[in-house]
């Protein structure tokens, strides 16, 4: 009995360490690792990309939220995965930002890149009976009463907290001058602002869509290089400000590092294709996503620049450790 | 008249009504699994609703979550687990019910008064949701604040035995919902480096710790004896159900109430509900000794509750896309996709697509008494096994559900570590129900304080200013001095006689 038990074991792990390739790739069921949680943004993203990617690699792709930590949970559970293409994960832009925060020691260049999927920029929201019809006006006042107004968005040292600071930090004001309420998300951070709780919310514009629409909340400048495809009517920050600063929260997909060239290849391919496809392109309009395609290499890059640019405010702003 | 008319007709195809009985039938499947929550239901639903119409869409998402969060009822009566948070408030009672040879009786009270409980909620939110969307909307950290502490309050009333152990039972309660990063600071506590506890302690691998493997433990110590019980046949379920309509209206009425007021608020959902709901069932209840025991009011009263809230939430989704729970965080995403943004046009531009969903609504819930019928015929087939039998299947239960919220083995410790701390718990006497709610409101009652308190730099007169947190400060401060103030004052009465 023991033996047989011997055996099995040994034939288990053989199977394991039999090196991936990329020969019958895939051959049996892929999952991947979303580190947020159920219903958000990001798990919408991961759902269809790994139903288009199922359909494109001929086998189940199974999403797997693994969330908490502020996302180090589930960021970690896909860097710590074999890297034999057959656990993947969607990466969002936590993981420039939470090592700085010395959360954990993971950084972009923990993981072998293989697609940037969407990317959203930050947004300034205001309550639509808000005196103000600029950004500029909102600064100003600022400006005269530091401390007078809150802002939400998200949790302490979230994205769009680094929006805000950042945004303040670019026009020589005190990041500290509007005190960061936290919240647990965009949703009830903008549904605090209708309440009268906060001032200003800097969150993205497809999160506070519904309420631009239902008249509730107006944007007065997103925080891109370009106007936004959803809302073209909204000012870039640089428009009403002049700043230069750019933030938003994007997502790509990723597997753990070390991931052979065959299967990075593969899957490159099979991710342009599914970000190339209809159903996905319907999907983010229909959800207001904006769209960003990079393959491996290229989101490396952009994921490097990002997390020096990140690094760099986190520290000015004294969100870093 | 023609919207609704039109609407009522968008529902009656055959792809719409095959889709509901279809997605009942799965939100059925996963909410009697414990560990797997009516939103994971469906966010395992959408992916398949991105090749569907609109209306089959949204249709199979009501009635999947109205069936799952009755479904949590069952493995709560039969086997002491809730099959989601929703269910924990009664599980207790449910379990002694079954302990006393009830389990179809109370599963049938849960089947009947959760479709009843479904269906108010769906006429508040025909006949108000634009109305009562914008009073959810106004509520505040300041406002939930109180609410928090209020339901805090329930545990004095749900506690049964020495007010001192309940303390400590409650006070375990926050003291677990502190672990972790996920609190206002963003700083990491009681982690210990780990990255497991960085994501705080699951509320799901803890509740069927305490409850479920706590009694699989127990069963153990005394040597899986069989109950010397029968379980008594429900018979005629119109005619039990008669029976309990007539002689629990008021609790039923105040549960549906209830639930649809939580339900709606955003910061709030079915859980929180339920536990508001037991606690005031106890509270002016004619027997509150019988609470506990296995009495079948309590259920009643947070059994309608829990589904109310479930058509409450989409109040604030429908009207502002702002989500009223988990689940309708998720489907607010699919309305999108689907080209329904939520928002108060939606009423105008599009009103018969809103009557479909308000007919799917009812649908779902009438739909959910046979089919909760043959769930409940099913289930209770279970309690004939004999115990030796039974409880090695409740003890896999445990661990696959536990397995299943986060796909992690750190779930298994987790529910292993709290069963051990459940058994314990009850062997001293420590009531299990105060801990749990305290972990469910710990996170909430922190977030609202502290928030608040960022708001308001510091001024805690803050929380009196505005005119609904001031009136819910006020009857919090009054549930919790009217206990103190009555006792002494019988006391001075003693003395003086």
């Amino acid at each position: 009995m023991r033996r047989l038990l011997a055996a099995g074991l040994a034939l288990a792990f053989s199977a394991l360490a039999a090196p991936a390739s990329a020969a019958g790739y895939p051959d049996r069921p892929i999952t991947m690792i979303v580190p947020w949680g159920a219903g958000g943004g990001t798990d919408a993203v991961a759902r269809i990309v790994a139903s288009l990617l199922e359909r494109d690699l001929g086998q189940p792709v199974a999403v797997v939220n693994r969330t908490g930590g502020q996302g180090v949970v589930g960021h970690q559970a896909i860097a710590d995965a074999t890297p034999d293409g057959y656990t993947l994960g969607l990466i969002t832009v936590e993981i420039a930002m939470m090592h700085w925060a010395g959360l954990t020691p993971l950084t972009p260049a923990s993981y072998t890149p293989l697609a940037l999927m969407n990317e959203d920029p930050a947004g300034v929201q205001v309550r639509t009976d808000a005196p103000y019809k600029t950004a500029q006006e909102l600064l100003d006042d600022i400006k005269k009463n530091p401390g007078k107004f809150k802002a939400s968005g998200t949790g302490q040292g979230g994205i769009w907290h680094l929006a805000l600071a950042g945004m303040l930090s670019s026009l020589k004001m005190d990041p500290a001058s509007v005190p960061w309420v936290p919240s647990n998300g965009a949703a009830p951070g903008l549904q605090d602002l209708v309440a009268g709780g906060v001032q200003v919310v800097t969150c993205s514009l497809p999160e506070a869509r519904s309420l631009i629409d239902a008249g509730r909340v107006k944007s007065l400048a997103i925080m891109s290089p370009e106007r936004s495809k959803l809302m073209p009517n909204i000012p870039t920050l640089k428009e009403a400000t002049g700043s230069d600063w750019a933030i938003g929260a994007w997502r790509g997909v990723a597997a753990p590092k070390g991931l052979p060239a065959d299967v990075s290849t593969k899957l490159q391919a099979a991710l342009k294709k599914v970000y190339e496809s209809k159903e996905y392109q319907d999907f983010l309009s229909g959800r207001g996503f904006g769209g960003k395609y990079a393959d491996g290499p290229g989101f490396g890059a952009f994921m490097a620049a990002a997390d020096a640019s990140l690094g760099k405010v986190m520290k000015e702003v004294g969100l870093a450790k | 008249m023609d919207a609704i008319e039109a609407g009522i007709a968008m529902v009656m195809r055959w792809d719409v009504i095959l889709t509901i009985l279809a997605a009942s039938a799965f939100g059925m499947v996963v909410g009697a699994i414990p560990g797997l929550t009516a939103t994971m239901a469906i966010a395992l639903l959408v992916p398949i609703t991105f090749f569907m119409e609109p209306l089959p869409a949204v249709g199979a998402m009501i009635a999947c979550s109205a069936m799952a969060i009755f479904a949590g009822d069952i493995p709560s009566t039969l086997m002491r687990m809730p099959g989601t948070p929703a269910s924990a408030a009664y599980t207790e009672e449910c379990y002694a019910m079954t302990r006393k040879g009830q389990a179809e009786v109370a599963l049938g009270a849960n089947v009947l008064f959760s479709a009843l409980g479904g269906l108010f909620g769906t006429f508040i939110l025909i006949l108000a949701a634009p109305l009562l969307a914008e009073v959810a909307l106004g509520f505040s950290s300041f406002e939930y604040f109180w609410l928090a502490l209020l339901g805090l309050a329930c545990a004095i009333f749900i506690g049964a035995g020495s007010p001192v152990k309940g303390l400590i039972s409650l006070l375990l309660g926050l003291f677990i919902a502190q672990v972790g990063i996920d609190n206002p600071g963003g700083l990491p506590r009681f982690t210990f480096g780990s990255t497991e506890l960085l994501g705080g302690i699951d509320f799901i691998p803890a509740m069927i710790g305490l409850f479920a493997m706590s009694e699989v433990i127990r069963t153990m110590a005394t040597g899986a004896r069989d109950w010397n019980v029968k379980q008594v046949s429900m018979g005629n379920p119109l005619k039990g159900w008669g029976t309990m309509f007539v002689k629990y209206w008021p609790q039923q009425i105040r549960g549906n109430l209830t639930g649809t007021a939580i339900g709606i608020l955003p910061g709030a959902g079915a859980d929180i509900a339920a536990w508001v709901s037991y606690a005031t069932s106890r509270k002016f209840s004619k027997q509150p000794e019988k609470f506990g025991t296995g009495h079948v009011e309590g259920i009643i009263e947070s059994t309608s509750s829990n589904n109310a809230a479930l058509a409450g939430a989409w109040v604030p989704a429908l009207v502002f896309g702002i989500p009223g729970d988990s689940i309708t965080a998720v489907v607010i995403g699919v309305l999108y996709l689907k080209g329904l943004n939520p928002g108060p046009m939606l009423f105008v531009n599009n009103p018969q697509t809103i009557y479909a969903v308000f007919t799917i609504f009812i649908l779902a819930n009438l739909l959910m008494i046979p089919l909760g019928l043959l769930a409940l015929k099913a289930g209770t087939a279970l309690l004939r096994f004999p115990r030796r039998i039974l409880i090695p299947i409740i003890l896999m239960f445990c661990i696959v559900g536990s397995y299943a919220v986060n796909n992690s083995p750190y779930g298994v410790v987790l529910m292993l570590v709290f069963g051990v701390l459940g058994f314990l718990m009850e062997e001293h006497e420590i009531p299990i129900a105060p801990c749990v709610l305290g972990i469910v409101l710990g996170k909430l009652l922190e977030e609202s304080f502290v928030t608040s308190m960022i708001k308001a730099d510091g001024d805690l007169l803050a929380f009196f200013e505005r005119p609904i947190s001031g009136t819910l400060g006020a009857l919090t401060i009054l549930v919790f001095v009217w206990p103190i103030w009555s006792s002494l004052r019988a006391r001075r009465q003693r003395r003086a006689a």
